[in-house]
């Protein structure tokens, strides 16, 4: 949405026939301000202060919710209830005791442990252990960077990609192949495992790409059909002969040859990886695409109004095409990610539900480079959290699923979270996804 | 203000015509009287009962139907289902089930009763543009109305289908009904009218009858206003830089919108055309630029046959393109200023190279152009969506000037401008022309048309009429504009 | 003029029309002369039996392996001769029709007369009552998709309302001890997703796609987590629903073939039926079938003339979660007695593979859904006589299918047109 300032035109304004008359603009214009320090623009440019009030608020909402989906599932806290009117109290404080657990687990799950602090500490475990619950979370973030850069990219150019997950499994089957097909030194043979991905993905980003240009077909359609494709493909190649593990009856391909692994922290508990690392230098590189090359430009311009694109010069249809391609090889580096980084062989459901977290942290990021990142960051932190938040708990790491889905359902409709919050009438951050309505 | 304490008064059983320019204001008057605006200021009097509508129900409650220019029917339903639509004829109940028999015949018998033929089971999608117009007076006939408002009906007519028209709304006329009708042709005017009052920049001027004649209804229409004085010297045409041949194109919908045209624009001279809306000009511009294939005829710049060509190739072959609607297809809203500033060169040293862009170039480049264009902006970096109008549109002209240009293309080019912006604008299509290139100047304004240019060619339902000189009097290029051909 | 435009526009209909038909003669019969090769050449004297009964024995329609796969190759390179001939629009489906059928005739005749010895027959019943019970599920999310958005309102969420209609089905059918009950929760829980669905996307205008994807992983999220919570632990309490049993209609049961397959079935098979029936009398010929596609088609023309384009749409969205909801009891409380973690694997989004591929029809979602289902089908049955022939790539049918109808392919599919387009006024 725009900042609308303008001048309303003062004298005998020219309207045509065929366009409305421009709208007569709000107020006056220029502002004239002092120009932003740096920090001020720094933190502009990855989040608008109004952006950042809604996200956050977004975040606890989702957490109020999940508090009431914990207390409602809980036997002992619902017995509790039952008697609420004789002792209130009661009720309330197991409620408490219940949620605080939870949420306590989450959060140590996710960044640290402070008992685990101490402990190194005091000498009775390892540095180790302290730093596990954050390698947790960039081992989980690492594929979400690139899923979500991906969407995130397709975003920008006016396309929506729902087809990360199908990009994924294709990025996941190049790099497990070339993981175990070869045998090449260590670092060449993950470079050569990595590219195999980024051809793989890229051309599952193809394929909607050149059936938008040349037929019209909307990519939303055609991906997700993609997806399910990629999915049937992957079952059946994973039992092939000469795919499968030999020694195994069951689904599951040969392992991946160590020289391809993604190096990961030392340690045998902490499972970072250079993952991460590649998935901040994916930032970057998305953010040198997209603001400093030639492609960029064009990318989002046609994101933006495709007309104008057109009218200036430029090719709608082989820009909607690169731009898949592009997104598409992202999101098999997020395949090849887990592939080389955690799992190390290929099974049915090697690719998680990255492809469709992916979207989740896109829209999270504002279709942004490093707010994908952060984003990433996010839901890789309430996986980690989640997953000691079950083994301590015992509470689903579903809620985890739950809790990002509303989060984004939040951030998507910000107008909702500033009725529930009574935000001040600040500009709504509103989603820029400029996308096609439709199909 | 597009409505500007107008008076209409409009007798049972009468054809009155609203007769003005673009933008004169008449259809904002139609809005209001519809129910899809809200007046300011004024009353609404219906049979002697002050009326205020809230919505388009509200108006057809009091009897009044509205055919609007751009239909309001759902292409893929049969004309039936779309003339029952909101009132259908049902049976069996709470279920509804539609009574399709009971609509057909009230629609055939309707449809008889005033003479316009329409088959009840027709797709819309279908049907030519003459066809279902008569399905949206079916429509409002269907529904009892007692004032019929016709917005610009014959605009997308053949002249067969115009007479049908007027022969239709003769039947109804007699029937007792009223009819409003806008338009800006004065033959169908003359033709069909018991009343006519005139428009002018949201003002009555005057309400009269067919008896005037038709070059006093061009001057009431146009007006003997100020013109912008340009201040310029004669022009020094040279080679010809633009040469098009037989051009014939068609529009979306299948019609011709352009019709055989040809013309040519010299280097230095600029050639106006002029014309209202929706005769051709956009289509004429589109192809040129290669934004609409032709479908007969060629289009040569600087000797070049460009005919279809890429549009990128067109523009970087020397050609400026200002279209005619710069939110929709002149700027890239969320670009900045800089950015929108280099949109058609961007690929091009020293803004870009190969894969690699060159924001500090693009930048430092705006920031000159701003300067030398007089672009009212708080920086080069703003978004353009900050800008007023006039502004945005300057931006959009400082790009195209802002290389070596053969020939310049400006569609509409001050359209929602402020006066100042209108006339720096002119200034530099002006400086363009002297510094050898040929412009081409497609203006719905014909004060811009005849103070702007050397030339001045008339364009009226896909033909060019005549190129007469700006010295010609208005009420001449008037009819023109109307329709009347000059040997008439 | 005018009428000079109208058979104009025949005419290049017309031609148009003859070079599609031409294309698709010469593809049939390459395909045909394929099949009649290719299979006459693979397939095997043994017979290929099509049993009408439920096992090898009884009566059959049998054909000889390598003669039927080469005849009805012919066949379809016939049909395709016919079409490259030129003809008129209205045999243009039909011969298409037994081009396909002719073509998967001589297939099966290779596969079966390949089968190991002793398997070299397809029970007919068996694969109709299959293709029923796959079809099943997709006919209620595609009818409860085409709800939606014939009024305008894009429902990648099928999938999320099925499983959550899964979900509350074996719940509340636990709880209550009872299938009628089970199915009442299951109309409930996927209302729910359409609430959410309708709230979001006409009241605060969210992007009706991401709002799909958003509420699928919503009810994924949530049903795993009750599951786990309440479920999962303790199985009598909570995952025991009364299911629905098979009812046998008399008489009518006894016919050969789409007796059994027909009508002895469980209430589901009735209710999508009659809802097919239903909802397309409705949606054609009944008023609020009138207003709800025009609102759909054209929200501004039905607003002026006094349609309320957001209360339908309103209604519609929750209308179809209440249908997709149904659908997705059939698992919980007809096919499985018990509800497992995202149970529905991605039906869902065949459901709406089947809404597209139907042109947004009540009864193309029947054939589509039946179309779909059959390849599910096949695909096991294949399986089961050792064909060469990997499942999953008949399982890849109904998506490739559908990305070939949604590229025009296969002639055009066009949604509502202002499907995904929310309705704000002036």
């Amino acid at each position: 949405m725009s900042e609308g300032a303008g001048a309303a035109a003062p004298g005998p304004e020219r309207s045509g026939g065929k366009a409305p008359p421009e709208a007569p603009r709000e107020r006056a214009t220029h502002r004239a301000g002092s120009e932003p320090t740096f920090l001020q623009r720094f933190l502009r440019n990855i989040w608008s202060a109004n952006t950042v009030t809604v996200t956050v608020l977004a975040i606890v909402l989702a957490m109020v919710i999940g508090a009431i989906l914990i207390i409602v599932s809980d036997p002992e806290v619902l017995a509790a209830f039952g008697y609420f009117f004789a002792a209130p109290g009661s009720a309330l404080r197991e409620s408490w005791a219940v949620v605080s657990d939870a949420y306590a687990n989450l959060l140590k799950g996710a960044i640290v442990d402070p008992a685990a602090v101490q402990g190194a500490i005091n000498g009775t475990n390892s540095w180790e252990l302290v730093f596990q619950s954050i390698s947790e979370t960039l081992t989980y973030a690492a594929p979400l960077i690139f899923t979500g850069l991906a969407v995130a990219l397709a975003f920008r150019g006016g396309l929506f990609n729902i087809g990360a997950q199908g990009q994924a499994i294709l990025g996941a089957i190049g790099a497990g192949v070339l993981g175990f097909a070869l045998n090449l030194p260590l670092l060449l043979h993950m470079i050569v495992a990595l590219i195999g991905a980024v051809f793989a993905g890229a051309l599952w980003g193809f394929v909607p790409g050149y059936l938008k240009a040349r037929t019209g077909a909307h990519e939303v359609i055609t991906t997700i059909m993609l997806n399910y494709v990629a999915l049937l493909f992957l079952s059946w190649l994973i039992i092939q002969e000469g795919i499968q593990d030999p020694g195994r009856s069951d689904a599951i391909s040969k392992p991946v040859d160590s020289d391809s692994y993604l190096i990961d922290l030392p340690g045998p508990s902490l499972r970072a990886n250079l993952g991460m690392v590649f998935g901040v230098l994916a930032c970057a590189g998305v953010a040198w695409l997209l603001g400093r090359s030639t492609f960029g430009f064009e990318l989002r311009a046609v994101g933006s109004n495709p007309d104008a694109a057109r009218t200036a010069g430029m090719s709608v249809t082989r820009t909607y095409v690169l731009t898949m391609v592009v997104s598409g090889a992202l999101a098999g580096l997020g395949g090849a990610a887990l592939v080389l980084g955690t799992a190390h062989n290929l099974t049915v459901l090697v690719v998680g539900q990255i492809g469709f977290n992916g979207i989740l942290v896109a829209l999270l990021g504002r279709a942004k480079p490093w707010g994908v990142l952060l984003a990433a960051l996010l839901f890789g932190a309430l996986q980690a959290g989640g997953n000691r938040m079950q083994s301590y708990s015992g509470i689903s790491v579903e809620l985890v699923t739950v809790l990002q889905a509303l989060i984004v359902l939040f951030i998507a409709a910000p107008a909702f979270v500033k009725t529930i919050f009574q935000l001040r009438a600040a500009r709504a951050a509103r989603l820029e996804t400029s996308l096609a309505k439709g199909w | 203000m597009a409505n500007d304490k107008i008076d209409l008064t409009v007798e049972p059983g009468e054809i009155h015509a609203l007769l003005g320019e673009n933008g004169a204001g008449k259809s904002t008057l139609m809005n209001v009287l519809y129910g899809l605006l809200q007046p300011d200021d004024g009353e609404i009097v219906v049979d002697g009962t002050v009326m205020s509508f809230k919505s388009p129900r509200d108006a057809i409650a009091a009897g009044i139907g509205m055919v609007h220019q751009h239909f309001m029917l759902v292409p893929v339903f049969t004309v039936a289902e779309n003339v029952m639509l909101g009132h259908e004829q049902t049976s069996g109940g709470p279920v509804g089930f539609l009574d399709r028999r009971r609509a057909r015949r009230e629609l055939i018998e309707v449809s008889r009763r005033y003479g316009l033929d329409v088959d009840p089971d027709a797709i819309v999608e279908d049907l030519p543009v003459g066809v279902q117009q008569r399905v949206e007076i079916v429509k409002a006939l269907t529904r009892q109305v007692d004032l019929l408002i016709l917005d610009e009906p014959t605009a997308a007519l053949t002249p067969q289908e115009i007479d049908e028209l007027l022969a239709v709304m003769r039947t109804l006329e007699e029937s007792g009904k009223s009819i409003v009708f806008i338009t800006h042709k004065l033959k169908e005017v003359k033709a069909i009218a018991d009343r006519i009052t005139v428009i002018r920049r949201g003002r009555t001027v005057e309400t009269t009858t067919p008896d005037a004649s038709e070059e006093q209804l061009a001057a009431l229409m146009v007006g003997r206003s100020v013109i912008l004085k340009v201040d310029k010297d004669r022009a020094r045409p040279g080679d010809t830089v633009l040469e098009v041949t037989g051009l014939t194109v068609y529009d979306e919908r299948g019609h011709r919108a352009v019709d055989g045209v040809d013309f040519e624009v010299r280097a230095g001279e600029v050639l106006g055309v002029a014309g209202v809306q929706g005769n051709g000009q956009t289509e004429l511009v589109e192809a040129i630029m290669g934004l609409r294939p032709p479908r007969t005829g060629t289009v040569r710049v600087a000797g070049r046959d460009v005919t279809g060509a890429r549009t990128k190739d067109i523009l970087h072959s020397g050609v400026g393109y200002i279209p005619e609607d710069r939110s929709v297809d002149g700027l890239v809203r969320d670009f900045t200023v800089a950015e929108n500033l280099v949109l058609d060169v961007y690929d091009r040293p020293p803004y870009g190279s190969g894969l690699r862009l060159n924001p500090d170039a693009i930048t430092a480049g705006a920031t000159e152009t701003i300067q030398r264009f007089d672009v009212r902006t708080r920086s080069a970096e703003a978004p353009v969506s900050t800008l007023s109008g006039g502004n945005q549109q300057k931006v959009i002209v400082a790009r195209e000037m802002s290389r070596p240009l053969k020939l310049l293309v400006a569609a509409q080019p001050t359209r929602g401008v402020d006066v100042g912006s209108i006339e720096f604008i002119h200034a530099q299509v002006i400086a363009e022309r002297d510094s050898g290139a040929g412009v081409l100047l497609v203006s719905s304004e014909l004060d811009e048309v005849m103070s702007v240019a050397d030339r001045v060619a008339v364009m009226y339902r896909g033909k060019i009429l005549a190129i007469v000189s700006p010295d010609t009097p208005r009420e001449d290029i008037g009819l023109l504009m109307a329709g009347v051909s000059p040997d008439e | 003029m005018s009428t000079a435009t109208i058979e104009e526009l025949e005419a290049t209909e017309q031609r148009a029309l003859l070079t599609k038909a031409r294309v698709t003669g010469a593809i049939l019969i390459l395909a045909g002369a394929f099949s009649a090769i290719a299979f006459g050449a693979l397939a095997t004297g043994q017979d290929a039996r099509f049993t009408l009964s439920e096992d090898a024995a009884g009566a059959a329609l049998t054909v000889h392996g390598t003669t039927g796969a080469i005849v009805f190759g012919v066949i379809a390179a016939g049909a395709g001769a016919a079409l490259i001939l030129g003809v008129a629009k209205r045999w243009y489906l039909w011969l298409l029709g037994i081009g396909v059928v002719a073509i998967l005739l001589s297939f099966l005749c290779w596969q079966i007369s390949s089968a190991p010895p002793g398997l070299n027959y397809m029970p007919l019943i068996d694969i109709a009552r299959g293709t029923f019970n796959a079809a099943l599920p997709l006919i209620f999310g595609a009818l409860g998709g085409v709800l939606c958005e014939r009024s305008g309102v894009i429902n990648v969420a099928i999938e999320g309302q099925l499983l959550m209609g899964a979900f509350a089905g074996a719940l509340v059918g636990t709880l209550a001890a009872s299938a009628w009950a089970g199915l009442a929760a299951a109309a409930v829980g996927g209302l729910l997703i359409s609430l959410l669905l309708a709230f979001f996307a006409i009241r605060y205008l969210v992007d009706q796609v991401v709002l799909g994807i958003v509420l699928n992983l919503f009810a994924v999220g949530l049903t795993g987590f009750l599951y786990e919570r309440l479920m999962q632990t303790n199985q009598a309490q909570y995952n025991q629903p009364v299911g629905f049993p098979v009812w046998r209609i008399p008489v009518l049961a006894d016919i050969p073939v789409i007796g059994p397959v027909l009508f002895e079935a469980s209430i589901f098979l009735y209710l999508a039926l009659a809802a097919v029936v239903i909802i397309h009398i409705g949606l054609f010929r009944t008023r609020w079938g009138l207003r709800t596609r025009a609102v759909g088609e054209h929200p501004t023309a039905a607003d002026t003339v006094g349609v309320r384009v957001r209360g339908t749409r309103y209604r519609n969205v929750l209308l179809g979660g209440v249908v997709a909801g149904v659908g997705g009891a059939f698992y919980t409380l007809a096919l499985v007695s018990q509800f497992t973690k995202n149970m529905i694997g991605g039906k869902g989004f065949i459901a709406l593979a089947a809404m597209i591929f139907g042109r947004w029809s009540p009864t193309g979602a029947l054939f589509a859904a039946l179309f779909f289902g059959f390849a599910d089908k096949l695909a096991t049955y294949l399986g089961a006589i050792s064909s060469p022939i990997p499942s999953q790539f008949l399982n890849m049918l109904p998506y490739l299918a559908t990305i070939l109808a949604v590229a025009g392919l296969v002639g055009r599919v066009r949604a509502p047109a202002a499907d995904g387009k929310p309705y704000v006024k002036g």
